[in-house]
């Protein structure tokens, strides 16, 4: 299990490439990884993730945790950025390795549903010079944990 | 007790973070205390349906107990991923 919070980006490729390699048991990796989007206009120039340092670690471990007991999963990875990030960077990546794809596609799909509304990040857009605008939770975000 | 604020309720309180002195028994209260004493606090709680509360850096409700609690934190719907 690996749970990463950090400012620096990541190389995806590698990571992607490295996780779950020389686990036999492992028939499955789903990788995810989230891009800082601009859908609205086209004017944003960066998005600022802010963060709870003390609980954003624990967090991450307790969702991952928790992943592990409700699917058989041989790893999982979680790398969440935090800090100033242009359009086009990736601010996330989940990663899972299972027996089997569907124990892996759920379980990432799990962990991406209580990223979203149960680790303490908060996104702001910043477009031109002004100071911001934070990014509102989505009632769709908060209704998709009614499935797990 | 240390009392955090992040996102907007950071900014429309004008603080990150301080020490609070309360009798206060569960969030909920420690919330109205703090919005009967300053404006900016009665603003930035004006809605406590916005308003998520960490314990000990563990997600809670508003009416959790606030007994040996040493570090609250108050925020808005988180949005990560």
């Amino acid at each position: 299990m690996r749970i990463r919070v950090q400012e620096d980006p990541f190389n995806y490729g590698e990571i992607a490439d490295g996780f779950g390699a020389g686990q036999l048991e492992t028939g499955a990796v789903v990788t995810f990884t989230g891009i800082v989007r601009d859908l609205d206009t086209s004017d944003m120039t960066a998005m600022e993730i802010e963060h709870y340092p003390g609980m954003t670690q624990k967090a991450l471990e307790a969702m991952a945790q928790d992943a592990k007991t409700r699917w058989s999963l041989q790893d999982v990875l979680i790398i969440h950025r935090y800090g100033r990030l242009a359009p086009g960077e990736r601010i996330m990546m989940v990663a899972t390795a299972a027996r089997h794809r569907n124990e892996a596609f759920e379980a990432a799909s799990f962990l991406m549903d209580y990223l979203k509304s149960r680790a303490p990040f908060w996104k702001k857009e910043i477009r031109g010079s002004n100071d911001g605008t934070w990014v509102a939770a989505k009632t769709e975000d908060e209704d998709a944990l009614q499935r797990w | 007790m240390q009392v955090l604020y992040f996102a907007w309720v950071r900014e429309r309180i004008g603080l990150a973070k301080e020490q609070v002195e309360t009798n206060a028994t569960t969030a909920g209260e420690l919330i109205a205390e703090l919005s009967n004493k300053d404006p900016r606090y009665a603003a930035a709680f004006e809605d406590l349906s916005a308003l998520r509360v960490a314990l000990d850096q563990e997600l809670a409700e508003m009416d959790s107990p606030l007994e040996n609690v040493r570090e609250i934190a108050i925020f808005p719907p988180m949005t990560g991923g």
